[in-house]
């Protein structure tokens, strides 16, 4: 139930100027109407995208959020990358990692495959 | 006669928000072109109103309220959500067709049982399309959202039925009508095997698509969709209702697998509107 409190909150976020507003302006209150775990709290308040990719955020609505903080394309599918070699696999949802960590298209100045473990 | 026009086309946010970041601006250009000629022949159909059938991504809706098909009734739409500047399209308002919408929602519910909305508010996977197909906005759309994010899912037998649902309602207008499918093939999207896209299967797809091969169509299981296609496969129930509601065989216009960073093999296809 937890995961769904989470990312009821960032398809919200995600949708609703006001919700942004009330977020930007205090994050306690606004995180305070979702029953979350710990975990989950400091992910949504730090905007810690690796780690709600691997808590299991759906795939949508995590690149829409990352839209919103406006994170650079790259960066995103790097922090999404960072947060399993922190945390681990992803542990729930549809949007696990298959590739192994392989990239799959060329970053600006980088070659395909550099990244690959 | 009032369906005058069927195809369908790609709709992954980087094909105008990555746009910049294409390594073989050939290729791109070549596809934006198979985008624009889809403008032209909409354009050419006489078409006053444009139906996209799209895949939901939590725009509209969530797991606390989730409809298998939805269709936008409403006056006007808005998006995209997205920040504008990631998804490089300017947040707008987009002209609804709420009588022609409310008629054929009523159609299609003696068949399917169809929510609707009169509060659309639109994504990439409907911006990116009208970006292209009517770039000023002021053709009118009836948008109808297909759930392929959040099991469980609608039968592919039920989309099949809500795609000639949807024609049986077009039908019944003296309206002309134009309809597009956008859905990826096999993709990964938003994940970090964005760019992965399993060519073969999207061609053998494609192929029982144009060709209309219902049985095989309404074959594909889920899980395998998964194993092979990725999550993102989820939304060929976009282009199978659109194929149902065409009923003749399509021309694949455009096809390609070398634009990984657009994150989808990217497609652009017309179907003969059969009478």
């Amino acid at each position: 139930m937890s995961l769904y409190q989470v990312q009821k909150f960032l398809y919200n976020l995600n949708r609703d100027q006001h919700v942004q507003e009330a977020f930007s302006k205090n994050k306690n209150d606004t995180l305070s109407n979702y029953d979350l775990i710990q975990e989950e709290y400091e992910a949504l308040h730090s905007g810690d995208i690796g780690l709600l990719y691997v808590l299991g955020v759906n795939g949508q609505i995590l690149m829409h959020y990352a839209a919103y903080l406006q994170i650079e394309w790259f960066d995103y599918l790097q922090l999404m990358r960072d947060g399993i070699e922190e945390h681990g696999p992803v542990r729930k949802g549809i949007y696990a990692m298959t590739g192994g960590g392989k990239q799959f298209n060329k970053a600006p100045g980088a070659d395909v495959g550099k990244g690959e473990k | 006669m009032s369906l005058v026009y069927a195809g369908i086309l790609s709709h992954a946010p980087g094909i105008t928000g990555r746009a910049h970041l294409a390594p073989d601006k050939t290729i791109r250009d070549e596809f934006y072109a198979y985008l624009t000629k889809q403008r032209k022949d909409i354009e050419s159909s006489g078409a006053e109103s444009l139906i996209v059938i799209a895949a939901e991504h939590f725009a509209n809706f969530f797991m606390d309220n989730m409809p298998a098909y939805c269709m936008g009734v409403g006056e006007k739409h808005t998006g995209p959500i997205e920040d504008s500047e990631w998804l490089q399209i300017e947040k707008t308002t987009i002209p609804g067709a709420p009588e022609l919408a409310m008629r054929l929602a009523k159609s299609v519910m003696l068949s399917v049982d169809l929510a609707y909305s009169e509060e659309w508010q639109c994504d990439h996977g409907i911006m990116v399309p009208l970006s292209f197909l009517t770039p000023n906005y002021d053709l009118p759309v009836i948008p109808c959202n297909i759930n392929c994010q959040g099991p469980p899912l609608t039968p592919l037998a039920r989309v099949w039925q809500f795609g000639e649902a949807l024609r049986r309602a077009c039908d019944e207008q003296s309206e002309k009508i134009a309809l597009v499918g956008t859905g990826g093939i096999s993709h990964w999207p938003a994940t970090p095997d964005s760019g992965k896209i399993n060519e073969a299967w999207d061609r053998n797809f494609l192929d029982q698509l144009m060709n209309q091969e219902k049985t095989k169509l309404l074959s594909y299981i889920d899980e395998e969709v998964y194993q092979e296609a990725g999550q993102g496969g989820f939304e060929i129930r976009t282009l199978i209702a659109t194929a149902a509601a065409a009923g003749g065989k399509g021309a694949l216009q455009f096809y390609s697998a070398e634009l990984p960073i657009f994150a989808v093999g990217c497609t652009v296809a017309r179907f003969d509107v059969e009478q």
